[in-house]
């Protein structure tokens, strides 16, 4: 051998011996006891990399790569190392370009300036002749080019989408992609070619890469979709061609001939089909055919079967078509896998608003209400989105107990939503109104501290319109959950706003016996059978100065059990006047200014004479809804 | 479109990153943190998909995890993916590390973590499926290998 080749492998021999190799760099980390040894060691690694890259050595630059890389992953800062990352690009060894250019993807974004400078070296190897530098480039270009690069190299890729490699071809359609998404222009110069791509009728990955690439453009482009309808024939031959299971062992994954081109070519007929009814009935033979050949044991079959189903309910399909679709996804539901559950939730919840009649629907609301009630956290939320838009007058009964159970397990920001959502439909589709009532003082009692005000505004409108009795009803209930010493009870503020509002207002009827007796019987809520007493005024001074004075109460309750003391000083006997008047007296000198104000105005409501007070104090007129009034001329708004 | 792809183990650990949004180091740290608190708490046999905390960008975004042994394979995708596919796609991914690594343990992907990255480059790229027969991928795999 050549001395001086001999020369050569020897100096760079030596120029590696003193590198750490990345295995050893690994080594050390998981060797580290603690966080803050591991934090040195690689601050030493760093630091001698950082000194190793100045001296600018071509054998030694790729170990302190990897290694860098390494350290990044860990979540340390390796900025320093992008120029050496381009160095190797640079280099002609195939190892090292390929590691620079998996640097450059990993350590420099789209908006740093450092990345123009890879164009160069792109290009050059977008244009060698090793089928593998092609690729690395095209895999480059394709997970961060920015616009410009994008720009500049666009023709290139274009050419080498028209190449004759298949390896290369499919590279570029995605790579095409991202330049399509980056630079819109674009679009028109791929058209030809990423419809030329569907032609390879053998290769499976070119087709799969084609129809991503035509997915995006005829998202893009109305022009580019109604170019792209005259392939539907093709593509429905090709999906028959994957159904009857031709077969090839390679695309095989267990028994279903290629699921993922299967459904990538699903989804591009749900695109060319939408809202066009030639193509809609090209499609419906073949759809059909995917629904009941697949074979829906594995997950495999499962996942094309999903969408299938998304496919003919975006499209003009026949009306067969759809219910099949339904009662697939009525299949899912009861499958004992949760994944499978879980999607045909999603799906139906998405379908379910399109649908022209549900009753296809109604029909596995039983399954609906089990699924309410699955341990699983993902399952329950789109069980309960479900509930809710198949809920309708014959089965709120059922759906709202259910809810009512489920409310007492959600996490807090979900019990607002869901409240919120239980009241508007116990008001759109109630059976009566006392029914609704119970309704809304179950979940005050479940969820009260976390619904939003203007659920309980709804309720005390709700309250205030209804007939003597059900107020009877409903304010004695409430005062009987609220009496009950109960820690939960105490700390759901809803309830207890409702609730001073009712006795405010209606404490005349609170404390006569019930004028109307089958309204107690029939009550859903069993625990409040046995304590339905009537209370005596004091009792009933007494739970609201219990509540004033309570610690964890806030300023909101104070201000409204101020009004509703004030209100009974109206309607009860005058030595609780007195009583009530001496508490609101305690809060003249209160810190904060709304009670302080309030219990100034109300102590001085006291000196007025009888029959004005009287009149002030008088119980409110039925609220309206604010919204109803604006349509009508009169301007009389009491809420 | 797929954001991202994590590899991490059973303590959160990550042993490969994998990110298609183009986010500087602190946030994909943080995003990798936020999904493992996610997906810790999860029993087996619940299902393999989570919708995204707000930090991870809402109900637009899903994660579809696979868990072997010690290891955690997790996807997160945005709402044009098929939850049922992905989950195929994360069989191939360990099935090309399979054949690659010869019966692939959490110790080649920790030493060999560049290379677990050219595999999945082979499979995903720019946030978008491009080859799904675990063949291909594991030939163009050790073609590249023999090449100096």
């Amino acid at each position: 051998m050549d001395t001086s080749v001999q020369l050569k492998q020897i100096q760079s021999f030596v120029n590696k011996l003193g590198v750490m190799r990345l295995k050893d760099l690994i080594k050390a980390v998981r060797n580290c006891k603690t966080a803050a040894d591991e934090r040195a060691v690689i601050a030493k690694e760093s630091a001698f990399i950082r000194t190793q890259f100045k001296e600018e050595n071509n054998d030694t630059r790729h170990i302190n790569v990897s290694k860098l890389l390494y350290i990044f992953m860990l979540g340390y800062p390796a900025h320093f190392g992008q120029i050496e990352c381009l160095k190797l690009v640079a280099s002609n060894k195939f190892s090292d370009k390929r590691l620079g250019y998996l640097g450059i993807m990993l350590l420099l974004d789209e908006n740093q300036e450092v990345l123009t400078l890879v164009t160069n070296s792109l290009k050059n190897d977008l244009n060698h002749s090793n089928m593998f530098n092609v690729g690395l480039a095209l895999c480059t270009l394709g997970n961060i080019s920015s616009v410009e690069m994008a720009r500049d190299l666009s023709s290139e890729v274009e050419k080498l989408l028209g190449n004759s490699n298949t390896y290369i071809r499919k590279k570029a359609a995605l790579c095409a992609l991202r330049i399509i998404r980056k630079v819109p222009d674009l679009l028109d110069n791929y058209v030809i070619r990423a419809n030329k791509l569907l032609n390879e009728e053998k290769n499976h990955a070119i087709l799969l890469t084609g129809t991503t690439l035509l997915i995006e453009m005829c998202q893009l482009s109305k022009n580019v979709l109604n170019d792209t309808r005259k392939n539907v024939p093709r593509l429905v031959r090709i999906l028959r061609n994957l159904v009857n299971n031709n077969y090839s062992a390679e695309h095989d994954v267990n028994g279903v001939s290629d699921p993922f081109l299967q459904v990538q070519i699903l989804r591009l007929l749900r695109l060319l089909g939408h809202n066009n009814v030639e193509a809609s009935d090209l499609m419906n033979d073949v759809l059909a055919q995917v629904a009941t050949n697949t074979d829906n044991a594995k997950n495999v079959g499962n996942s094309i079967l999903y969408e299938t189903v998304l496919t003919i309910m975006n499209i003009e399909s026949e009306k067969s078509l759809q219910v099949m679709a339904i009662n697939i996804l009525g299949r899912f539901l009861s499958n004992r896998d949760n994944n499978i559950k879980y999607v045909a939730l999603t799906t139906l919840c998405q379908v379910a608003s399109i649908l022209t009649d549900s009753s296809s629907l109604q029909r596995h609301s039983s399954t609906i209400i089990d699924c309410i009630k699955d341990t699983d956290i993902s399952i329950r939320k789109r069980a309960i989105d479900l509930a809710f838009i198949l809920m309708n007058r014959q089965n709120i009964r059922v759906l709202a107990r259910e809810l009512l159970v489920s409310l007492e397990t959600t996490t807090n920001e979900e019990k607002s939503k869901i409240s919120r959502r239980l009241c508007e439909c116990a008001n759109r589709y109630k059976p009566n109104k006392r029914w609704e009532i119970d309704t809304v003082c179950r979940v005050l009692k479940i969820a009260g501290g976390h619904v939003e005000q203007d659920v309980i505004n709804n309720f005390i409108r709700l309250i205030s319109t209804s007939s003597t009795e059900l107020q009877q009803y409903a304010t004695s209930k409430l005062y009987n959950i609220l009496n009950k010493k109960n820690d939960t009870v105490e700390s759901q503020e809803g309830l207890q706003l409702a609730t001073i509002w009712c006795i405010g207002e209606y404490c005349d009827l609170l404390l006569q016996s019930p004028l109307d007796d089958s309204l107690a019987i029939n009550d859903e809520d069993e625990t409040n059978n046995s304590s339905t007493e009537i209370p005596s005024e004091t009792e009933v001074i007494d739970l609201l100065e219990r509540l004033i004075e309570g610690s964890h109460v806030t300023n909101k309750i104070r201000q409204y059990i101020l009004i509703a003391l004030v209100k009974l000083t109206n309607k009860l006997s005058s030595n609780c006047r007195d009583r009530n008047n001496s508490i609101i007296a305690k809060y003249k000198t209160n810190i904060n200014l709304e009670i302080q104000q309030r219990a100034v105005e109300f102590s001085s409501l006291n000196n007025l004479n009888d029959d004005i007070r009287s009149v002030v104090l008088d119980r409110m007129p039925a609220l309206e809804n604010t919204k109803e009034k604006k349509s009508s001329s009169s301007s009389s708004n009491v809420s | 479109m797929i954001q991202a792809v994590y590899i991490f183990n059973n303590q959160g650990k990550p042993r490969l990153i994998s990110d298609y949004r183009n986010l500087d180091v602190q946030k994909s740290q943080e995003f990798l943190k936020e999904t493992y608190n996610l997906i810790k708490t999860r029993k087996d046999n619940q299902c393999n998909f989570i919708e995204g905390s707000k930090l991870l960008g809402g109900s637009n975004t899903k994660i579809i995890y696979r868990h072997y042994a010690t290891l955690y394979f997790v996807f997160v995708v945005d709402s044009s993916e098929s939850e049922l596919g992905i989950l195929d796609l994360i069989q191939v991914l360990v099935e090309s590390l399979d054949k690659c690594f010869e019966n692939v343990c959490e110790l080649d992907i920790v030493f060999k973590c560049d290379q677990v990255h050219y595999i999945l480059n082979e499979i995903i790229s720019g946030g978008m499926v491009l080859e799904t027969k675990y063949g291909e991928v594991v030939h163009a795999f050790n073609e590249q290998s023999k090449i100096k």
